[in-house]
């Protein structure tokens, strides 16, 4: 199976190809056209034709043939650069190049066809109820009979997508219905999420002139970043740091989610307990929204041995076993390496190993490595570890007084905040270093998709100006 | 001698080098070897530091090197000889009283490395000057140099090649280890301005009507260069140059495919391969039928790449077969055997106008480029 770039339509095979191997078995899996940063760039000069094939079909429109590109991406069989493809085959080559358990990957598919099938309600919520007409034209009345206009910042999105992590796809389902279209550099080891919602977009009537897809190395993802007015990238710490304040950049790193529980709500923790761990282990402790720490002014150590239980046995399984829970990490060395910085940690003063009792962590395979649950107790919130990240079930229950909890946490992508003190809340509400807040013992993992994640992404693809018609044009219309 | 004839090489698409231009080009290369030792290792003309080093060896180069094999038995050249100085030990004494220059490679931090030059690079040039074809470098056309400049000896060696063909260079300045700070530092939009800094001057040149038909420029700048010229309603083409050459390791058959595809509008363009320590490898024509493949000659006999076993230096691979870069470099000047370059690619037949091996798929050392980073992210 090869799949070639797809510059805005037209595909196109390179000489240099990568080829795709199964996470375990080394077994060839498909190859993949690898192009250079100046086609992008190139290509790029002619985005505006993007956002024109889009605006030439009515925006309703449009989000009727998503909502019926989501059925195909979910159940169709669809041409994928020389191969057809059933969501069946789609699974197991995902699973086979990311490590990823097949049932995450079908669960991944779901959450995507639920974003594009409800599209309409999703672009309802985050433009607060404009008519979706008004990104077509540029301005119009609203309801309330004011013009408001809203002019694009860019004709594309470009997206440098990661490989780890297949739950990020919905973050950006929701830009061709926005008039703009997508320059997606696709993740080295994971192209089938942006191959195939290409390929159901397509079939379903959206135009192939408004989607790019430019596989290769680093230099495809310095040429979106410099050629877009508009680039979401996904990256560690460092990436966030060095596009930090730059208007035209986006950028998804590490959330450091986390759950605080209140000191009038702490002593019911067990109660809770299901909450947090589906916080910490769902979708393989891959999410940026999944939680790293979870902060009480007591009862952490009770808290840490009973995650410790519920998550220190889970081990590793065959990827079609529907009970695997665990993602592989497929570079070579990397779980390793991981483990041994989390090692080092744990040797800190003040920090203890909860799930010491249930067995190694670390388990190698041929060709890969596997991190299982741990679960970390820190005494203050001063170890390294408490703010620490992983990609894997990892957590680590701080003891920290109420009164020094918002300091102590820092940036947060995600806040459940299981508290019933309406000062605390105030002050919850009040912190903007936390990005979601939830109030009450939701799980940090549970979006609520109406809602906008890490910035609306209306007003980063748009700016909301004034715009004033004077009625002799008005009448032309 | 390895045979010319391997059976699971495909035959080749190029006009092979015949057996007896082979063998002479042989004879003449052991006969330059013989020559050039004799100059380095001789009291009266050789450098100070050859001369030194000589009598740490267990042999004597004035009587037992009789062929190119026989600096196999020299130990392995280390590069770590040309950082810091004095550089006048690498002078010649039969050179003394010649004007020198000094080249730098590297450098952007510690110490570079350097190579004492007199007239070696003006020599290579004109030499390379020979492969050019000269219904796209026309005698008499002025040239613009849109590359490395500073310590280097690009810069110098462009304006002789322009000079030597009866033009005149245009130079725009450009540093490399300025650009390899930036891409250190994460400075990406430092780098962006960087690049269309180097990039506006060079069009204001190529519009400012001094008929500039040839240019030198490395393939990074050749993109920015094509696709700022394509926002402005032109081309490379259109803007009058009719023959680049470029160099650099970025110089893959899927890049020149798409190159001449899509950005040159005609121009013709010519990859070579080179550094300060080696001269300038010229390349075999670059055709679709050849799958887009890229193969350098070196200059022989003033320069000679091998290419070697990854573990046995002292042994060429097969034909079509992967192996690091080793480099010798035979001139009055500058005397390097077996120089373990960092760079690896596939040792190529030996091509009708260069009867000696080439190499194709020209890429950095595994080993060195495998600089482990584990991403968490």
């Amino acid at each position: 199976m090869h799949l070639p770039a797809w510059r805005f339509g037209k595909p196109y095979e390179s000489l240099e190809r990568e080829t795709l191997v199964h996470f375990m078995t080394g077994e060839p899996i498909a190859e993949v056209s690898q192009v250079g940063g100046a086609i992008v760039g190139r290509d790029l000069q002619k985005a505006a034709q993007a956002r024109a094939a889009l605006l030439a079909i009515d925006a309703e429109e449009i989000v009727e043939r998503l909502q019926t590109a989501g059925n195909l991406y979910a159940h169709g069989t669809l041409t994928i650069g020389d191969a057809q493809q059933t969501p069946d085959d789609f699974v197991k080559q995902q699973s086979a190049t990311t490590g990823l358990p097949e049932s995450l990957s079908r669960a991944n598919m779901q959450k995507n066809l639920f974003v594009l099938s409800n599209m309409d309600r999703m672009l309802d919520a985050l433009s607060r109820g404009l008519d979706p007409a008004i990104f077509w034209k540029g301005y119009g009345v609203e309801h309330r009979g004011v013009t408001v206009s809203y002019q694009a910042q860019s004709p594309v999105l470009g997206l440098v997508l990661p490989s780890n992590s297949p739950g990020v796809h919905t973050l950006w389902l929701p830009v061709i219905a926005l008039g703009v279209g997508l320059v997606m550099k696709p993740g080295s080891q994971e192209p089938w999420t942006p191959y195939r919602m290409a390929a159901a977009m397509v079939e379903a009537g959206i135009p192939a002139e408004a989607i790019g897809l430019y596989p290769g190395a680093t230099d495809v993802g310095a040429g979106i970043l410099a050629a877009c007015g508009r680039s979401m990238i996904f990256g560690s710490a460092k990436t966030v740091e060095q596009y930090r304040g730059n208007p035209r950049v986006q950028v998804h790193g590490p959330g450091f989610s986390k759950i605080i529980l209140g000191d009038d709500c702490v002593d019911d923790w067990e109660d809770h307990l299901d909450m947090m761990a589906e916080s910490v282990a769902i979708n393989s402790g891959r999410g940026c929204i999944n939680a790293s720490a979870i902060y009480a002014s007591r009862h952490t150590k009770a808290i840490a041995e009973a995650l410790a239980a519920r998550l220190g046995p889970i081990d590793v399984k065959p990827p079609q076993d529907p009970e695997a829970k665990l993602a592989a990490f497929t570079i070579p060395g990397a779980a390793k390496a991981i483990w041994g910085q989390i090692e080092g940690h744990l040797k800190a003063p003040g920090v203890t190993h909860a799930t010491e009792p249930y067995g190694p962590r670390f388990v190698e395979g041929e060709r890969c490595g596997w991190l299982r649950p741990t679960v970390a107790h820190c005494a203050t919130p001063e170890p390294e570890i408490a703010k620490a990240e992983y990609m894997f079930p990892f957590v680590s229950v701080v003891e920290c007084p109420q009164a020094k909890m918002l300091e102590a946490i820092g940036p947060t992508l995600v806040c459940s905040a299981i508290t019933d003190d309406d000062a605390f809340q105030r002050h919850l509400i009040d912190a903007t270093h936390i990005d979601r807040l939830n109030l009450g013992p939701i799980p940090t993992t549970k979006l609520d998709w109406l809602q906008p994640h890490e910035g609306n992404i209306i007003d980063f693809l748009y700016r909301s100006r004034a715009l004033q018609v004077s009625e002799a044009v008005g009448a032309h219309h | 001698m390895t045979t010319l004839s391997s059976p699971s090489v495909p035959a080749p698409v190029f006009e092979v080098a015949s057996d007896t231009a082979v063998r002479t080009a042989r004879e003449r290369l052991d006969a330059h070897t013989v020559e050039t030792v004799a100059w380095h290792f001789h009291e009266t003309t050789g450098c100070p530091f050859w001369l030194d080093y000589a009598k740490s060896l267990k042999f004597d180069p004035l009587t037992e090197v009789r062929s190119f094999d026989d600096l196999k038995k020299f130990p392995p050249f280390e590069d770590e000889w040309l950082r810091g100085g004095p550089v006048r030990r690498w002078v010649p004494k039969g050179m003394a009283d010649q004007p020198a220059f000094v080249f730098e490679t590297g450098g952007t931090t510690g110490i570079p490395k350097s190579r004492y030059n007199s007239r070696d690079f003006r020599t290579d040039y004109e030499m390379f000057s020979e492969t050019l074809p000269e219904e796209y470098f026309p005698k008499g056309a002025n040239w613009l140099m849109l590359g490395p400049s500073g310590p280097r000896r690009l810069r110098l060696s462009i304006e002789h090649l322009a000079q030597h063909r009866g033009g005149i260079c245009f130079c725009v300045d450009l540093d490399p280890r300025w650009v390899i700070k930036l891409i250190q530092k994460g400075w990406m939009e430092h780098l962006e301005a960087y690049k269309q800094h180097c990039i506006d001057q060079a069009i204001t040149i190529l519009e400012a009507g001094h008929d500039i038909r040839c240019m030198f420029t490395t393939p990074k700048l050749l993109e920015s260069l094509a696709l700022a010229l394509e926002k402005k309603g032109t081309t490379i083409g259109k803007v009058g140059i009719t023959g680049i050459f470029s160099g650099g390791t970025e110089f893959t058959p899927q890049w020149t495919r798409f190159a001449v595809d899509e950005l040159l509008d005609g121009a013709f363009m010519t990859p070579t391969y080179g550094n300060t320590l080696m001269g300038l490898a010229a390349s075999r024509p670059v055709v679709p039928a050849d799958g887009y493949t890229i193969a350098y000659y070196a200059p022989q006999p003033r320069a000679v790449i091998e290419v070697v076993d990854f573990d046995n230096p002292d042994e060429v691979v097969p034909y079509g077969g992967t192996g690091r870069v080793r480099l010798t470099t035979l001139t009055k000047e500058t005397f390097i055997p077996g120089f373990l370059e960092r760079d690896e690619g596939e040792r190529e037949l030996p091509y009708v106008k260069y009867p000696w091996d080439g190499i194709s798929g020209v890429r950095p050392f595994r080993a060195l480029a495998a600089t482990t980073t584990v991403g968490v992210y």
